[in-house]
């Protein structure tokens, strides 16, 4: 009866985010086309693109997420597929651009016109149609995460290697789409969008569209993630997060969920670059910086890492403060990032919402326990963790415990 | 025509003090820029104490020079030329940029200069101001190409034989480029009377290029091809594949094989260059990485704070020599010796405190100790940056880090030498440190059994302390090297640690030989690509080259073998 109230407790969590999520996808774009401006209700359009754009560092966040609080892989190049997307997308919208880009060439962009370039290059073509751009979006960086993943996790690169590598990646394709050569338009990126499926990219009406298409992506990522999670699969993660090598000796194929799930969050990540690029109105190579993606993994451990809820908090809440105080006080921003990392690290390694629900756990259990020794006649039951509840991370032992587990390990 | 040559010499040696002081004495002269310079040196030859007869008959032939067309101009720059006398050599070269100009009224000659709706006029041999003239009043001499070309060519005759040696190596080298057949006699005379070796080779080699470009018969131009495949770099190259075209014959083979030598010394002089590069970029890569070869190799502490280590590094160059130039000009020289262990402590001080702050909590979780250092970097980068400003930081260059010398065909700047001599001298005091100390002895018994070196009675957090304390002071050491070649900038940390870590990594953790294998390597292969791919290409290459590299041999170059590797 106890442990069916805490699975309760947990779909009432996610419940409520996603009744709140809801919410907000309605009533903010609502509030901005709807209520006249002179309303205290009204919400500016640059408010609306402002969250529209948390929201996608949300999803980025949950694909973050995903791979380091379930999987224990600690990526520092999730900005890598998240430009790639963004990239995808921006192709499309330059596309889009036609005759009315500076130079008017119908098919070239501006800035290949201005490098003289006489053909669009291969790689280009298919852009103009957005199914195209749509499938591209998924594909690129999935199909990088897949090869970069296949060759990785096969070798057995864990850990720290494993973060510096995928930092390398992100860093050579930083430098790599600065080339003017390569065709997306170098150091200034691509930018001057005008329209997106014939809607004008700067209306009020497209800007509340792009918002909710933002919020409905975080919502469809989000319950994807939680049926990842929820499922056998998600529990052979964490036992691969938490015990890896025993997880292999168990006669798991460790490399084949860790590249599921890796592939699986490079392509979410894909889809979030993909709606910041509109929002934002110009995707260039300083996405790719290392220091982006390491910025994404801080939002996951201010929010709590393991916990999907915990991401998308993290990252509004972090990317709000870095509005505020980027805008109020610019020169303590950093001063303040830095910080959170070191706090977050050294004192609330669960993260806010993990740290909340275990707080509200050890209350639980001890109000069960007090209970019984006053004679309750219910029998104490360790609640049931499911994997959306915090993660149980444990550090420094070598052995490794399953959170949840009860039954003996066949190795011991 | 040489008449007062010997004259010349002894009257240059009387006024080269002279001489100098006018140089140094420049400060206004800089408006006029380099070329009043050069007037100047001939102002001070020309001064009263030249003959008068001289003088009078060199003004006379400079005013011939207000009459008649081109061709007769043409004679009359010969008649300067022929006297020899270096004085005339401002007059050829105003001629030459049309600043030449002859008063109407009396046919004198003058340098003239607009300013405003006047012309100041320069007396053209003593170089004086003698008053204005209005547009009116003087006549510019006109100059076609023709005549452009005879001036160059008489300027490199003349100033063959300045008393400057400099000047004289400089103009043999202007005929060099020009091939001119007619400045031949003026070189032999000048080849004869040559007494410094280094301006005679380049004399010899620029009358071989003159006199393949004329029409003397065959031995003498097998003699320049000899002169030239002696020569040996791309000048001389060109001019051989110039002669293979026209040339027949005998000449025609000499020229084919004497190519074919020089092009075989240039790719052996190219690879020595490119590998001199490539060991310059991977000491900087070593002196960045060596650091963090402590802290992340034998410490197992991911240290993303190390770039930062680098620039306060840096930074304390810079407070060094602010102070030294505020309080002890003299002490310049030694600003960087000064620095060095100031660097060590102050980056070593921050490193300690950093460990016992921080790092000590979060041992045996990597990817938090990552997070964590990641913050105290955006720290310390915010820090700088409010204390000392975003721009970059003026780092000077003592004299003997500035400057190069030829070795060959290569080009050695002594900045890239002292530091890779620095790197290496690092590298093996570093090595002393951890294999001849004690304290050596304490940090590899740590890092090897934490238990046992403690249950010896070494104190474990102490020593962890001091080793962080160790890599970090090396990696201010670092910033003063790295200070001489790079931006001083608050981000100059960030665009080192990401090359460190894939050295350290590339080399093998936990082995300090293996990092400076993996930097050397990475800096060479570096330099081999950018001919073929590009600066930016060829980094991509060997970051993805490094990724691939890691998928085989995920420990490394130099993999620590043993129980170590699992800990």
């Amino acid at each position: 009866m106890m442990s069916s109230f805490l699975f309760r407790a947990m779909d009432a969590r996610a419940g409520i985010f996603l009744a709140i999520l809801g919410a907000a996808i309605i009533l903010v774009p609502a509030s901005n086309l709807l209520v006249p401006e002179n309303s205290p209700f009204h919400v500016p359009t640059y408010a609306v693109t402002l969250m529209g754009k948390y929201l996608t560092y949300a999803l980025l966040a949950l694909a973050v997420d995903l791979v380091w609080g379930y999987c224990g892989i600690l990526s520092l190049g999730h900005a890598a597929f998240f430009a790639l997307g963004g990239y995808a997308m921006g192709m499309y919208l330059m596309r889009q651009i036609g005759t009315r880009g500076v130079y008017g060439d119908p098919i070239l962009p501006d800035f290949m016109v201005f490098l003289n370039w006489q053909d669009l290059p291969w790689y280009w073509s298919g852009f103009d149609m957005f199914w195209f751009a749509a499938v591209m979006i998924l594909l690129v960086p999935g199909a990088l995460a897949f090869i970069f993943g296949w060759f990785a996790f096969r070798s057995r690169v864990t850990g720290v290697y494993l973060s510096i590598i995928t930092q390398a990646l992100t860093y050579a394709l930083l430098l790599a789409f600065f080339r003017n050569d390569m065709g997306f338009g170098g150091n200034n990126g691509l930018t001057d969008f005008k329209d997106i499926l014939g809607f004008d990219i700067q209306a009020d009406t497209t800007r509340a569209g792009l918002f909710a298409a933002s919020g409905l992506a975080l919502v469809v990522c989000f319950l994807i993630c939680r049926a990842v999670t929820r499922s056998k699969l998600g529990k052979v993660l964490v036992a691969v997060r938490d015990a890896e090598s025993r997880t292999r000796f168990l006669g798991y194929r460790v490399e084949h969920y860790k590249l599921f799930v890796w592939t699986l969050s490079a392509m979410m990540a894909g889809i979030a670059g993909a709606l910041y690029v509109p929002q934002v109105g110009i995707i260039n190579p300083g996405e790719f910086a290392p220091a982006n993606s390491i910025e994404v993994v801080i939002w996951v451990a201010v929010g709590g890492r393991g916990t999907l809820v915990g991401a998308v908090l993290g990252a509004v809440l972090v990317n709000f403060a870095k509005t505020w105080f980027t805008a109020a006080l610019p020169d303590i921003w950093l001063f303040a990032l830095g910080g959170l990392f070191v706090v977050v690290t050294l004192f609330l390694p669960k993260g806010i919402v993990g740290t909340i629900s275990g707080g509200w756990t050890a209350l639980r259990q001890r109000k069960i326990s007090s209970d019984y020794e006053k004679g309750s006649d219910e029998p104490p039951s360790t609640p049931p963790q499911s994997p959306s509840a915090p993660a149980n991370i444990i550090h420094c032992e070598p052995v490794a415990r399953f959170p949840g587990t009860t039954k003996p390990q066949p190795a011991e | 025509m040489r008449s007062g040559e010997t004259f010349d010499d002894k009257f240059i040696q009387v006024r080269l003090p002279t001489l100098t002081r006018l140089f140094k004495a420049g400060g206004p002269m800089s408006l006029l820029k380099s070329i009043l310079v050069f007037f100047c040196l001939f102002a001070g030859l020309t001064g009263q104490a030249f003959a008068q007869a001289d003088a009078e008959s060199l003004r006379n032939l400079v005013n011939e020079l207000a009459k008649g067309k081109y061709a007769e101009t043409e004679q009359q720059i010969e008649a300067l030329v022929a006297t020899g006398n270096p004085a005339a050599a401002p007059v050829l070269k105003a001629l030459g940029v049309g600043n030449l100009y002859f008063r109407k009224s009396d046919n004198a000659v003058f340098i003239a200069r607009k300013s405003g709706k006047t012309f100041v006029l320069t007396d053209p041999l003593t170089l004086e101001p003698t008053g204005e003239a209005g547009k009116r009043e003087i006549k510019k001499i006109k100059v076609n190409n023709k005549l452009r070309r005879v001036v160059r060519a008489a300027l490199g005759s003349l100033t063959l034989q300045a008393p400057d040696p400099e000047v004289r190596r400089s103009a043999a080298s202007a005929i060099f480029k020009a091939k001119d057949p007619d400045s031949i006699p003026a070189l032999n005379v000048a080849i004869a009377a040559e007494t410094d070796d280094g301006v005679l080779k380049v004399m010899e080699q620029a009358r071989a290029a003159a006199v393949l470009n004329s029409d003397l018969d065959a031995s003498d131009k097998l003699a320049a091809v000899a002169t030239l495949s002696e020569m040996g770099n791309r000048d001389a190259l060109s001019l051989l594949i110039g002669l293979q075209s026209t040339a027949e014959g005998d000449l025609r083979d000499a020229a084919v094989s004497a190519a074919a030598k020089i092009e075989k010394s240039i790719a052996a002089w190219d690879t020595a260059q490119n590998v001199w590069y490539g060991l310059s970029l991977g000491s900087v890569l070593l002196l960045a990485a060596i650091g963090l070869a402590i802290t992340f190799g034998v410490m197992g502490v991911i240290n993303m704070a190390h770039g930062e280590m680098v620039m306060i590094g840096a930074y304390t160059t810079f407070v060094v020599q602010e102070l030294i130039r505020t309080s002890a000009p003299g002490l310049f020289e030694y600003s960087l010796l000064i620095a060095l262990p100031l660097a060590f402590l102050t980056s070593g001080v921050i490193g300690i405190g950093i460990e016992r702050g921080v790092i000590r909590w979060l041992y045996g979780r990597p990817l938090e100790t990552l997070l964590a250092t990641w913050g105290i970097s955006l720290i310390l980068q915010q820090a700088v940056r409010s204390l000392f400003g975003p721009t970059n930081r003026e780092v000077g260059n003592p004299d003997w880090m500035s400057g190069a010398f030829e070795l060959g065909q290569m080009t050695i700047t002594y900045n890239r030498m002292w530091i890779i001599v620095f790197a290496l001298v690092v590298f093996a005091a570093l090595m002393l440190v951890l294999k001849k100390t004690p304290f050596g002895l304490y940090t590899r018994a740590v890092t090897q059994n934490r238990r046992m070196a403690a249950s010896m009675g070494i104190r474990t957090p102490w020593i962890d302390a001091l080793t962080f304390g160790l890599g970090s002071g090396i990696a201010g050491v670092a910033g003063v090297a790295l200070s001489q070649i790079d931006n001083v900038s608050p981000n100059l940390g960030q665009g080192y640690i990401i090359d460190s870590f894939m050295v350290v990594v590339f080399g093998g953790v936990g082995n300090l030989w293996g990092t400076l294998v993996g930097a050397m390597t990475l800096g060479v292969v570096n330099k081999f690509l950018e001919p073929y791919a590009g600066a930016v290409l060829g980094k991509i290459f060997v970051l993805v080259f490094i990724i691939l590299f890691i998928q085989k041999r995920p420990r490394g170059l130099f993999a620590l073998k043993g129980r170590a590797v699992e800990a």
